[in-house]
C-alpha cells in the first residue's frame, strides 16, 4: 500500500519520486506542457482550483521556492496562505504534530511543505487528516520531487528520447535532495546512463545501487554527456571537511566552458539554483548558449501547476507538445 | 502461597544434565525437590504443565528501565515486573541513566527501587568515567562496593583513548569486568542509519561500519594490554564478529553480545521512515545480519540481549532523525528467541545458552539449579502459544517496537526468581 499513489494510479500526495510509475511521470510532463502558456503569461488565470486553499508550510526559509509554489497556486485561482513556521511556533517548542493540527483546523486542501529533516513530508502525510494533500517542497536531504519533475520536463523539451541520453550530475550529491529525486526520476524515465561526479566525500555510500555510475574525475565523467546538471555546494561543507576550499573545489569540479566542451556539442547545462558562480559553475557557462537554467525556473511554475492540479483532481486541458 | 508444584513439565536444564519430563516442587526463595515424593506435595498449589517447557530464567544483558531521569517513559517497577512476566528473571541496567551511575547514591537508589519492584532481579553496570564523560575515572571500587556487577561505558563512548587505557588498567587491578560499547565519537557522529543503500536513498545521515570496527579495534588493543576481562556490547557489523573471533583465538578474555533486533531486521526495515526501526547502533545490511546470526550460532557472540529501550509515544512521533533511537524489547525477547530456533540459527539448548546461561557467566552469576535448596530461577513456557505482538499485549510501558504485528510464539505461564513468583492469571 502506497502512501502517495492511490490504487487507481493517481497521486494522493507527492512526497518522493520513488515508486511513481513512468506513465504518471510522463502524464505530469504532458500536463506541464499544456499549462506552460498560462504559466508564462501572468495576466491569465485558469479556474482549475477556484475555492481551494493551499498552505505553504515552510519550516526552512526559501523565498524562491515558496514564490514559485505561490505563483503556481495563484495561476490556478487557489487561495494561498504562506506560513513561515521556521520563525514562529516550532521555535516556541510546539511539536510538528501540534502545528499540523492547528493548521488543519483551518480546513485547507493542500500543504506545500518544506522542512530541514529527511522524512518530514512523509511524517506529515501520515498524520494529516483524510483529504488533505501533502506536496513535498524539499525535506532534508531526502527528496525534492517537483524539482526533479521540472528538470525531467526541461530535459524532455530539449531531448525528448530519454532512452538515448547520458545525464551527468556534478557536485554535492550527498547533501542533495535534488540529486536523489533526479536519480529516481531519470531512472524511471529510462535514461540510458546516469552518472554522478564528485569527490568521494560528497557521494553517498551505495549510490551505485540507485543506478548511478560514480566518477571522481569531472573530465572523464562529463565526456559525451547530453545533459550536465551542476549542484549547489553549500558553504558549510568546508567546515565539515568535505572539501578543503571553494577554490580547490572549483579547480576540480567547477563547470567551466572547457569542461562543458568535453560533453556532446549539443549538451544542455542545468542547475537547480541558487547558483554559486565561481564555485560550482562558471558565469560563462551559467549564462552561455547551452544553459537552460532560466528556462528551468519557468518550467518549474508550469510543473508545479500540473502537480497541484493533478493531486487536487482538476482536469488539465490537453494541448499538443509544441 | 506456600509451595508450588509444577507437574509434568519438560525440563530444559541440559546444563545441569536434566532434559526430561519431571515435577518440580518449590517455595518462595527455595527449590524443595525435583521429582518430589507425594507426601511432600500435600498442600502445594499444583500447576499441570502438560509437557510445557521449564527453562532457566532468561537473562538480559541490557535493559533500560528509565529511572532515574526519564520516568515519563518507564520506571523500575513497570519494567522489572514486565521483564519477569516475559520470562526474564535477571537483567542488567546500563549506566546511562540521568544522573549516570557514577555515584554510590545512584546505585543504592536503583537497587533499592528494584528490590521494591519485586520483579526481575536487577543488576547494575557502573560508569567507567565520571558522568560517562571524557575526563576522570569514576570511583570504580566504590561502585562495586555499592553493588555494581561490572563497570562500563555503555551508551556513551570514551573518546579519550588515554583515559580509557587508564580506566581499563584500573579496572583490571580491581578485577572488575568491563562492558564496552564500541562507537567512534567522530565517524558517523549525528548519523541515524547505516551508511548504505537506504541512507543514500532516504537522505539520512549515515553511520559507516568503521564507526564500530575502528573503535572495536582500539578497544581490543587496550583490553589486551590491560589484561582486563572485557565484554563487547551490541555488535552490529559482521566484520566485528570476525574481530572478536580473532581476539578469542589470541586468547583474550573477551565476550560479546548482540541485540535481538540486529538478528531479525536490516536497514531496509527503516523504509520509508519507520522511527520504530531507528536504533543505535543502526540496523545494517542483510549480510551483517547474517554474519551476526552465524557468529551467535558459532558462539563467537556469546549472548543475545533485548537492548530494551522503552520510550513515550512522543519520542517516536517526529521526522525520523529527530526521533529518539531504541526499541522496547522485553515483550519480544522470548518470542524472537524461539524464532531463532525456528529459523535454524540455534537449537533450543543453544538459545538457552545464549539467552540465559552465557549472560550469567559474563556477569559472574551461577547457573540456575533445580537441586533442593537452590534459589528458584526458572520459567514455565508454553512454546506453542502464538500471538501477534501489539501495543495492547505488551507489558512494558514502552510500546515502541519494530516487531508490531509479528506472529511470535511462546507464553510465560510462570516465572520464579528467588522469593518472587509470578503465575499467569489463567493458571
Amino acid at each position: 500500500m502506497s502512501l502517495q499513489v492511490t490504487p487507481d494510479g493517481r497521486l494522493r500526495h507527492l512526497l518522493t519520486i520513488d515508486g511513481i510509475p513512468r506513465e504518471l511521470l510522463m502524464g505530469l510532463i504532458t500536463a506541464a506542457e499544456s499549462l506552460r502558456s498560462v504559466a508564462l503569461r501572468g495576466n491569465k488565470k485558469l479556474p482549475l482550483l477556484r475555492g481551494r486553499t493551499i498552505v505553504n508550510l515552510f519550516f526552512e526559509a526559501s523565498t524562491r521556492t515558496r514564490t514559485t509554489f505561490e505563483l503556481a497556486a495563484a495561476r490556478l485561482s487557489a487561495d494561498v496562505v504562506n506560513l513561515d513556521v521556521a520563525a514562529s511556533s516550532t521555535s516556541k517548542g510546539e511539536s510538528l504534530l501540534d502545528t499540523l493540527a492547528t493548521l488543519e483546523a483551518m480546513h485547507c486542501d493542500m500543504f506545500v511543505v518544506r522542512h530541514p529533516e529527511s522524512g518530514a513530508a512523509h511524517f506529515i502525510a501520515e498524520h494529516a487528516s483524510e483529504g488533505v494533500a501533502v506536496l513535498n517542497a524539499g525535506d532534508g536531504r531526502h527528496a525534492h520531487p517537483t524539482q526533479a519533475l521540472l528538470d525531467a520536463y526541461t530535459v524532455h523539451r530539449h531531448k525528448p528520447n530519454f532512452s538515448e541520453l547520458t545525464i551527468a550530475i556534478v557536485g554535492d550529491v550527498l547533501h542533495s535532495r535534488v540529486a536523489r529525486s533526479q536519480l529516481r526520476a531519470f531512472g524511471t524515465l529510462g535514461v540510458n546512463e546516469l552518472r554522478v561526479i564528485g569527490p568521494r566525500t560528497l557521494i553517498p555510500a551505495a549510490i551505485e545501487e540507485l543506478g548511478a555510475r560514480v566518477y571522481t574525475d569531472l573530465d572523464t565523467g562529463i565526456a559525451d554527456a547530453d545533459v550536465v546538471i551542476a549542484l549547489r555546494l553549500q558553504r558549510e561543507r568546508m567546515r565539515g571537511a568535505f572539501v578543503p576550499s571553494e577554490s580547490e573545489y572549483y579547480r576540480h569540479y567547477g563547470l567551466t566552458a572547457e569542461r562543458v566542451a568535453l560533453a556532446k556539442p549539443d549538451c544542455i547545462v542545468m542547475h537547480p539554483g541558487p547558483m554559486n558562480r565561481g564555485i560550482e559553475i562558471a558565469s560563462e557557462v551559467a549564462d552561455g548558449s547551452q544553459s537552460v537554467i532560466l528556462e528551468q525556473v519557468s518550467n518549474g511554475l508550469a510543473m508545479r501547476m500540473a502537480v497541484m492540479s493533478h493531486i487536487l483532481g482538476a482536469r488539465v486541458p490537453q494541448a499538443e507538445f509544441a | 502461597m506456600s509451595t508450588v508444584l509444577i507437574r509434568g513439565a519438560y525440563l530444559h536444564f541440559g546444563h545441569a544434565g536434566i532434559e526430561r519430563v519431571a515435577d518440580v516442587l518449590f517455595e518462595p526463595g527455595r527449590v524443595l525437590a525435583l521429582d518430589p515424593e507425594p507426601n511432600q506435595c500435600r498442600d502445594a498449589h499444583v500447576i499441570e504443565a502438560h509437557g510445557r517447557w521449564l527453562i532457566p530464567g532468561l537473562t538480559d544483558l541490557a535493559a533500560r528501565l528509565r529511572e532515574p531521569g526519564a520516568t515519563h517513559k518507564a520506571d523500575i517497577r513497570s519494567e522489572a515486573q514486565a521483564a519477569l512476566r516475559n520470562g526474564i528473571t535477571q537483567l542488567v541496567v546500563p549506566p546511562d541513566t540521568q544522573p549516570v551511575v557514577d555515584s554510590t547514591a545512584v546505585v543504592e537508589l536503583i537497587l533499592r527501587r528494584a528490590r521494591e519492584a519485586r520483579g526481575a532481579t536487577v543488576h547494575l553496570i557502573g560508569a567507567l568515567t565520571c558522568g560517562l564523560g571524557d575526563e576522570t575515572l569514576a570511583q570504580l571500587g566504590g561502585l562495586r562496593g555499592a553493588g555494581c556487577i561490572a563497570v562500563g561505558n555503555i551508551g556513551r563512548p570514551v573518546s579519550n583513548s588515554n583515559l580509557l587505557r587508564r580506566a581499563l588498567q584500573y579496572a583490571a587491578s580491581l578485577e572488575l569486568p568491563v562492558h564496552l560499547q564500541c562507537i567512534d565519537p567522530w565517524i558517523g557522529a549525528g548519523g541515524v542509519a547505516h551508511d548504505g543503500r537506504v541512507a543514500a536513498l532516504q537522505g539520512l545521515a549515515g553511520i559507516p561500519e568503521t564507526a564500530e570496527t575502528l573503535s572495536l579495534a582500539r578497544d581490543l588493543m587496550l583490553v589486551e594490554e590491560a589484561g582486563v576481562r572485557a565484554h563487547f556490547a551490541r555488535l552490529s557489523c559482521a566484520r566485528s564478529v570476525t574481530m572478536i573471533a580473532h581476539a578469542k583465538a589470541r586468547g583474550l578474555a573477551v565476550s560479546a553480545d548482540v541485540a535481538m533486533p540486529q538478528l531479525m531486521l536490516n536497514e531496509h526495515d527503516l523504509l520509508p521512515f519507520r522511527s520504530e526501526a531507528h536504533l543505535i547502533p543502526p540496523l545494517r545490511t542483510s549480510a551483517d545480519r547474517d554474519g551476526l546470526r552465524a557468529g551467535l550460532s558459532a558462539g563467537v557472540i556469546d549472548a543475545v540481549c533485548s537492548d530494551h529501550q522503552p520510550h513515550d509515544a512522543d519520542a517516536k512521533l517526529k521526522p525520523f532523525a529527530s526521533t529518539e533511537p531504541g526499541a522496547s524489547g522485553l515483550d519480544s525477547f522470548l518470542g524472537l528467541g524461539l524464532k531463532l530456533v525456528d529459523d535454524g540459527v540455534l537449537s533450543v539448548a543453544g538459545w538457552l545458552e545464549r539467552a540465559a546461561l552465557a549472560p550469567r557467566r559474563i556477569l559472574g552469576l551461577e547457573a540456575p539449579s533445580l537441586e533442593s535448596g537452590a534459589i528458584p530461577d526458572f520459567v514455565l513456557v508454553d512454546p506453542d502459544f502464538e500471538r501477534s505482538l501489539s501495543a495492547g499485549n505488551m507489558l512494558s510501558r514502552g510500546k515502541n517496537t519494530p516487531f508490531r504485528g509479528w506472529r511470535l510464539r511462546g507464553r510465560v505461564e510462570l516465572a520464579a526468581i528467588a522469593d518472587r513468583i509470578w503465575i499467569h492469571e489463567e493458571r
